[in-house]
């Protein structure tokens, strides 16, 4: 059973397509990126998908149920992109909330909101009203509300806007530690840092439709630049290092070339020695995922 | 329908207008009027009204003492009013137009689940502020001069529907339009209500058949005053009801029959259908 699967969603506001034709699946238990650039209709996807926004036509399944599903909805977990929430509950009554709407057991729900405060930092606050909260620490709960019910499936819609370093670090460890239980994580957010070190596979979407799809480790793999600094090489010798790539260039002791595949680094490195260079440095230039990005999505930014 | 997660919504709209100061600044106006009333009341009946005990100036005490009870009750009507429409005004706009909504409804909760039970929260609150404030001016009147007006129950119940019923219509309205134009759209109804009902009332004093044709099509399309009025006629004694000084106030001259009151509750039902409907099909 696949996670998430949809066909074809489409949605239009008026004459506004917002949604050409989304296509995707989601396999369980994988972290799953969703990238595009504003106004790609990543959020109406994502609204489609939770039964906020009604497609114009296509369809879709969540966890093998169709949208809309209660069994289905009972397994999910959302964190909206700007939410507000009830800002004059207490933190613990926001969560006691959240959690009788998932109709869990007060006994179960007491003890995971007493470990949800513990795991987001936010025990010595469990009695603040979430009016006195700041933009951070209203990420912090929002995201303890989307895991009350031990999710199967979460949607994150820009989880770590307005978070500092310490925030998204703790936002990076929680999405491992779901995937490490199996949950599956579908992600949407503007930080490509951070789509790259949590995903397993993004989706590029530009005007409303999959561009693409792909591993991330395939993605950012392949062709990688290699700058090395080293003296004494003779100009054959900088010749000689075609062999495991191209575009070599020489630009004093600074020698540029590009490779197909990291394997080949040990041996440049010894070649170089072989050769008598005074080796400072070899350093891989990867193509970051910034970089597929604007050459996927193109850099008009899909507008 | 799942009883389960309308009571969580209603017991969170009680717990909201408790937190956001809704209900304690109503209990404070309210019984700052309560207070103004009573010394009133006090006034009128030791200073202004005859007291020999003569069956004449007993018709015209009662008649009195109706009077200043319906206005009383006008009053508290209005505020009561003013309450339901200002917590329901806001409930579904303001909560779709913050987002606030968007974690509520993609939990395992059906939408017209939410909007009943915002509904019935609202019902109870009105009906408890209703409850607390009828009984002050009856209690006022009662224990000052032992008048207590017929028909209580009847009277009270459609006061009761009225205020609901436009709570109602403001829930309908919030749930398509934003909060803003709710609020202009219920305070134009209400308004068009009221001058209507004067129309009417006039129009029937006069015997002018238009003014009073006037009248009943606006209480059609807003029925909220033509509802106070029957209750207002319900509560006051046969006596004055044949002398044509019932309802206080609101002067009811052309009394609304008792199939408005059907009216009413037919009209609330269709608000809140409206209701249920336009909450769960929009997008959010």
């Amino acid at each position: 059973m696949l996670a998430l699967e949809t066909k074809n969603l489409r949605k239009l506001f008026g004459d506004h397509l917002a949604v050409r034709g989304l296509t995707l699946q989601v396999q369980q238990g994988e972290v799953f990126g969703f990238l595009g650039p504003n106004g790609a209709g990543k959020t109406t996807s994502i609204k489609m998908m939770l039964g906020l926004v009604a497609p114009t036509s296509g369809n879709a399944t969540l966890l093998g149920e169709p949208l809309g599903d209660r069994q289905a909805r009972a397994k999910i977990g959302f964190l909206p992109e700007h939410f507000r929430f009830h800002d004059w509950l207490t933190a613990h009554e926001f969560l006691t909330l959240h959690g009788q709407l998932y109709r869990m057991p007060s006994s179960r729900l007491r003890d995971r909101i007493a470990k949800l405060l513990e795991l987001v930092g936010l025990t010595p606050f469990r009695n603040k009203q979430l009016r006195t909260f700041s933009k951070g620490m209203l990420q912090r709960i929002g995201l303890a509300q989307a895991l009350l019910n031990d999710p199967a499936l979460v949607f994150l819609d820009e989880p770590t806007s307005g978070l500092d370093p310490v925030g998204r670090r703790l936002v990076r460890d929680i999405i491992r530690d779901l995937k490490s239980k199996g949950t599956t994580v579908f992600l949407n957010s503007h930080l490509l840092s951070e789509i790259e070190i949590t995903c397993d596979r993004v989706a590029f979407i530009k005007h409303g439709e999959v561009i693409r799809t792909a591993e991330l480790k395939t993605l950012v793999e392949g062709e990688t630049g290699v700058t090395i600094r080293a003296g004494g090489l003779t100009g054959e010798a900088v010749a000689g290092l075609g062999q495991w790539g191209c575009n070599v260039r020489a630009d004093g002791d600074h020698i540029h070339l590009t490779i197909t595949s990291e394997s080949a680094l040990p041996a440049i490195a010894r070649y170089l020695v072989e050769q008598n260079a005074e080796v400072y440095s070899i350093t891989p230039q990867k193509s970051s995922l910034e970089d597929l990005f604007i050459q996927i999505v193109g850099t008009d930014g899909g507008l | 329908m799942d009883l389960h997660s309308i009571f969580v919504i209603a017991r969170l709209t009680f717990k909201e207008a408790a937190r956001r100061r809704i209900l304690l600044a109503a209990l404070l106006l309210g019984i700052s009027f309560l207070i103004l009333y009573g010394i009133g009341v006090h006034y009128i009946y030791t200073e202004a009204l005859p007291q020999d005990g003569g069956p004449t100036t007993t018709i015209v005490t009662r008649q009195a003492l109706n009077f200043l009870l319906m206005s009383g009750l006008y009053a508290i009507n209005f505020l009561t009013l003013a309450m339901g429409a200002l917590i329901s005004a806001d409930t579904l706009a303001g909560e779709i137009n913050s987002g606030t909504i968007q974690a509520i409804v993609t939990k395992p909760i059906r939408r017209r689940e939410v909007v009943i039970g915002k509904w019935l929260g609202f019902t109870g609150l009105i009906g408890l502020y209703l409850t607390l404030m009828v009984g002050g001016v009856m209690g006022i009147i009662y224990f000052r001069t032992g008048y207590a007006a017929p028909n209580i129950p009847n009277g009270v119940a459609i006061i009761y529907l009225e205020t609901i019923l436009v709570m109602t219509i403001t829930l309908a309205c919030s749930s398509t339009l934003s909060t803003l134009a709710t609020g202009g759209v219920v305070f134009g109804l209400y308004g068009l209500a009221f001058i209507g009902g004067f129309v009417e009332q006039i129009g029937a004093a006069l015997r002018n058949e238009t003014a009073v044709n006037i009248g009943i099509l606006s209480s059609l399309i807003m029925p909220s005053e033509a509802l106070l009025r029957r209750a207002s006629y319900e509560m006051t004694p046969p006596i004055t009801q044949t002398l044509g000084f019932g309802g206080g106030p609101l002067m009811v001259v052309s009394v609304p029959s008792p199939l408005m009151v059907t009216y009413g509750a037919l009209y609330l039902a269709l608000m809140l259908a409206f209701a249920l409907r336009q909450f769960g099909r929009r997008d959010l």
